[in-house]
Formats: C-alpha cells, structure tokens, sequence
C-alpha cells in the first residue's frame, strides 16, 4: 500500500511546518495546541485516505484541513476563543479575517525563528535537542527516546520542562534583534552539532534513525545559511563540517549493520558530492576574522576526506588538534590529537604524550594505546587492549576491541 | 589546582630569525601547547611581538624596542594549569625556546584576587 510509506515520509515533512506556523500564531504557550491540530490533521488523512484514496496534492489538503481545525479551535473552544483568539484578531489591521499563512516563506520564516525560540540559552541543552526533534523536525517521541537510548517518560518529561520553560520566560518566536543575533546563533549551533552528533555517534542500532538525525541537523543549518541574517561564516563551517562527515555514512556499516573504522572504509563509497559540498561551505567560511571550532573540525574533516597518508596530510591534522584543544578541551579531540601525532612523529612520541592524558576511565584511550603499542611491544598492546574491553560498554565497541585482540 | 605563567625569555632580542626558523618555531610552539591542552591543562596564551616594540623608560624616554642596552627579552607567555609548580615545571621544560642557548622559562604562579595572594 502506497499510503504506509507516504503519511510517515509527509508526518515528518509537513508536521514540522504546520506546528511551526501555528504555534508562531497562537504563541509559544500554545505549543501543544498547534502539536495538536497537527497530530490531528494526520489522523483524519489515515481515516479518510485508505477510503477515498490519496488527494492530488497531499501537503496542500493537509494545509486545507490543518486551517479548518485551527479555525474550528478559535471559535469553539471556550477558553480560546475569550483568551487567546482576541490577542491574534487584536493584532490583524481592522476588518481582515484572520489568515494562516501557509505560503512556503511563512512557512521558512516561522521554522527559523522556532529555531531561535527552541535554543533559548534558559533551556537546557539536551531538552533543546529533544524540542528541535520533536516541533522542528516532526520526530515521534518514540524516535527520540530511541535516539537518546531512554525511554517515553523520560523524553517527555524532558520535553513538559521545556515547555515550561518556555511559557514561564514567555519567549517570543520571533528572530533576535540584530545586536543579539550573533549571541542567540551561537546556541542554536551548539543545539545543531549536538544534534548532529547525536545522530553520528549514537549508539541506537537503528541506523535509518541515526541517519535521518545528521540529515535533519543538516537541513536546519542550512535553514541557517539560507537567510541572509544568519549566514555567518561560522554557520557555513558547521555545514561544510556536516557535508564532511556525512559524506561517510555509507561506508561506515557494513551489510551486518557493524561499524566499519575510518582506515578500513571503502573510499568508492563516500559521496563525493557532499564532498564537493563540503569544500564550497569551507570555502564560504573563510570570511571574516574569526576562527571558531567549528572552522577548525571542518578543516580537520576536511583531512580525512582524503584517504591516503601524506606527512602533509597528518602535520595539518595535528596543528589543527593543536589549536581546537587550545580552543576548548574534550577527551575525544585529545585522543584524536595522540592518534595523529603517531602518524606525523611516530608512535614513540604518541606514546609519552598519551601516558600524559589521564583518560583512564575512557575504553577509546586504552584502545588507543593498544593501537600505539602494536608494533613495538605485543604484551603491552595486548594489556592495554584487555583493559579497553574491560570497561567498554556497548557490543559494538566489545567487538570492535576483540578483533583487534585477534589481530595481534 | 593552581594557574602558572610559563614566560619565555630570550636571551638576545637583538637576533633576528629567519621566517624559515620562525615558521617552525611557531609550529613546535603549537605542538607544546596542543600537548598541555591534550591533557587539559591550557588556560590561555599571548604571543608578543617584535614589531613596534616600544620600551618607555623612567625619564619618559621612549625607545625602539627591548634592544640595545637591555638586552633580555620577554617572546611570549602562556598559562597553565597545574597541581603543583613541579608540574608546571614539567611543562616549561617541553618549551621549544629552550633550544636557544642562553634562554630561560621563567614560572610564576598567577595571583588570585582573593584578598590572600
């Protein structure tokens, strides 16, 4: 049946717009209103659909019936109709009927400014993701507790707190005026590349999700770079990063659905046109004077798009890990800056800087020291390999540091 | 856990490197600093200049640069942070200036604005 594919692929594309634009209507304070009438607007295409068949334009009879629920709602529902609907009607130039602008720029503009509304510095940063997720990106909260490997309560106790957040600071859903705009972007790109993340790194099996997250992360960014307020260089080089790493997915599962490490990837099979895409977005970031982490990841990323060692290749990652730890530490970025100075100085060296880093609690050091010592000292690779799956978590990660094991 | 300011000291401001030598300089400068924010312990760092250097002097004499009758120089500073000073010793001693023959590291710990040190 056509229409089990098609509502799931339309829940994601059109939900996400029907909230954004009803709830910039009603107010953040009515977020699960417009959740609502959208919620709703896809149970009556399941009732109706299968029966009568799908419409030409499905998107266009879902607008048609998201307008007649929310009109129906305004003129209804008590505490609407005396609370709410006089403060929208108050608003309008006098005798024009109240309008919901569905036209593909209301729809752009009000997503955009949801996006400022969800990254207010006042809410936390993992109940940002979820909001972006579930308002912006039409994610079911199954999907999201999946995505987070927790379960329905959690996420929607995380997602009632931020509502309430939201309606307590009565943050408007509006852009930022133009002297914060930069200050306000900067937590909208943290949420993105956690976003991002989430999706690259989780450890959910479901693999479509995963991807579907990076892809989502992807398109909000370039939400971003589309308007011309916030096309900042540091937006571009959080695409051109995206494109980067994304241009690997691919590769990085093999038919089991096991992880597949960056040196034992086919290269035929990363996308060389997110590639392309990546290197256009750097190079659109290179404006300006200011360098943040997000230029110095995507040029890292860069790097790694291209497979065959060069010491160039590895004296550039290493500078760049150099100054992104400078920048801001995290145990991932000091690892990685160990693994590129065995390639660009010798293991020897990797070694003595390794031993520096405290990371004991970290399976990826001790896997990283096993890596180091390899060839210069079996027992100690073999040790520092034990430990690593000794305090490994997940399966994949068990398997990974066993074959490994069973390498040396 | 203490904050140190590592000073580099040069010897003889009066020589000038190529930009050969001072390329990599800069880069074994940035590896040292790469190694101590690996381990977490980089707070910040300030490269100084040659260029425009200015010494004033008691008399309110200003004269071109830190050259001529003083012939020691500060080249930069950077600040760490670090258990003990030993550690931060530690951390001077990976200095690439004190390749320089007559160079020094110079470490202080930084003072904390509470009303004690």
């Amino acid at each position: 049946m056509q229409e089990t594919e098609l509502i799931p692929h339309l829940f994601r594309t059109e939900f996400r717009k029907i909230t954004a634009v009803l709830c910039k209507l009603f107010g953040i304070e009515n977020v699960n209103i417009a959740e609502d009438i959208a919620s709703e607007t896809f149970l009556s295409a399941l009732e109706i659909w299968p029966y009568k068949g799908i419409p030409e334009n499905p998107a266009a009879w879902l607008y048609a019936v998201a307008k007649n629920k929310a009109k129906n709602l305004i003129t209804r529902d008590q505490v609407f109709h005396n609370k709410i609907a006089p403060l929208i009607i108050s608003s309008l130039p006098a005798g024009q009927e109240m309008e919901i602008d569905l036209s593909a720029k209301n729809i752009a503009d009000s997503q955009l400014q949801m996006l400022f509304a969800v990254c207010h510095p006042s809410i936390p940063a993992e109940a940002q993701i979820g909001m972006a997720l579930r308002i912006l990106c039409g994610f079911g909260i199954d999907e999201i507790a999946n995505a987070f490997l927790t379960n329905k309560e959690t996420i929607n106790k995380r997602l009632f707190r931020a509502k309430e957040k939201l309606r307590s600071g009565m943050v408007a859903i509006e852009f930022p005026p133009e002297h914060e705009i930069n200050n306000r972007l900067q937590s909208v790109l943290t949420t993105l590349y956690l976003l991002f993340n989430e999706g690259y790194y989780s450890e959910s099996q479901d693999t479509v999700l995963r991807n579907d997250l990076c892809l989502e992360a992807m398109r909000l960014t370039y939400m971003l770079v589309d308007n011309a307020q916030t096309n900042q260089p540091d937006v571009n080089a959080l695409l051109a990063l995206m494109c980067f790493q994304s241009s690997r997915f691919e590769a990085r599962k093999d038919e089991n659905g096991e992880m597949v490490l960056y040196q034992d990837q086919d290269e035929s099979l990363w996308n060389q046109e997110l590639i392309t895409k990546g290197a256009y977005y750097l190079h659109k970031a290179s404006h300006g004077n200011s360098l943040s982490k997000y230029h110095i990841e995507a040029s890292i990323a860069y790097w790694y798009t291209i497979k065959k060692d060069t010491h160039e290749k590895w004296e550039n990652i290493l500078h760049l890990f150099n100054q992104l730890l400078a920048i801001e530490y995290s145990p991932i970025a000091a690892l990685n800056r160990t693994y590129a100075l065995s390639k660009a100085r010798g293991n020897e060296v990797a070694i003595e800087a390794a031993e520096k880093l405290n990371l004991t609690t970290n399976h990826f050091y001790f896997t990283l020291l096993g890596e180091l010592y390899k060839d210069i000292d079996k027992e100690k690779a073999k040790e520092n390999l034990l430990k690593a799956l000794d305090i490994s978590k997940t399966q994949a990660d068990k398997h990974t540091i066993q074959n490994k094991l069973d390498q040396l | 856990m203490e904050e140190y300011a590592l000073i580099m000291r040069h010897e003889d401001g009066t020589k000038i490197a190529s930009p050969e030598q001072m390329q990599i300089w800069m880069k074994q400068t940035m590896d040292w600093i790469g190694g101590i924010a690996a381990q977490n312990k980089f707070v910040s760092g300030t490269g100084l200049l040659f260029d425009d250097a200015r010494v004033v002097k008691a008399n309110k004499v200003v004269t071109n640069g830190p050259f001529g009758d003083i012939k020691e120089t500060i080249g930069g500073l950077i600040i760490v942070k670090a258990d003990s000073v030993d550690e931060a010793v530690e951390f001077a001693k990976g200095c690439p200036v004190l390749q320089g023959e007559g160079n020094t590291m110079e470490v202080r710990k930084i003072a904390k604005r509470d009303g004690v040190h």
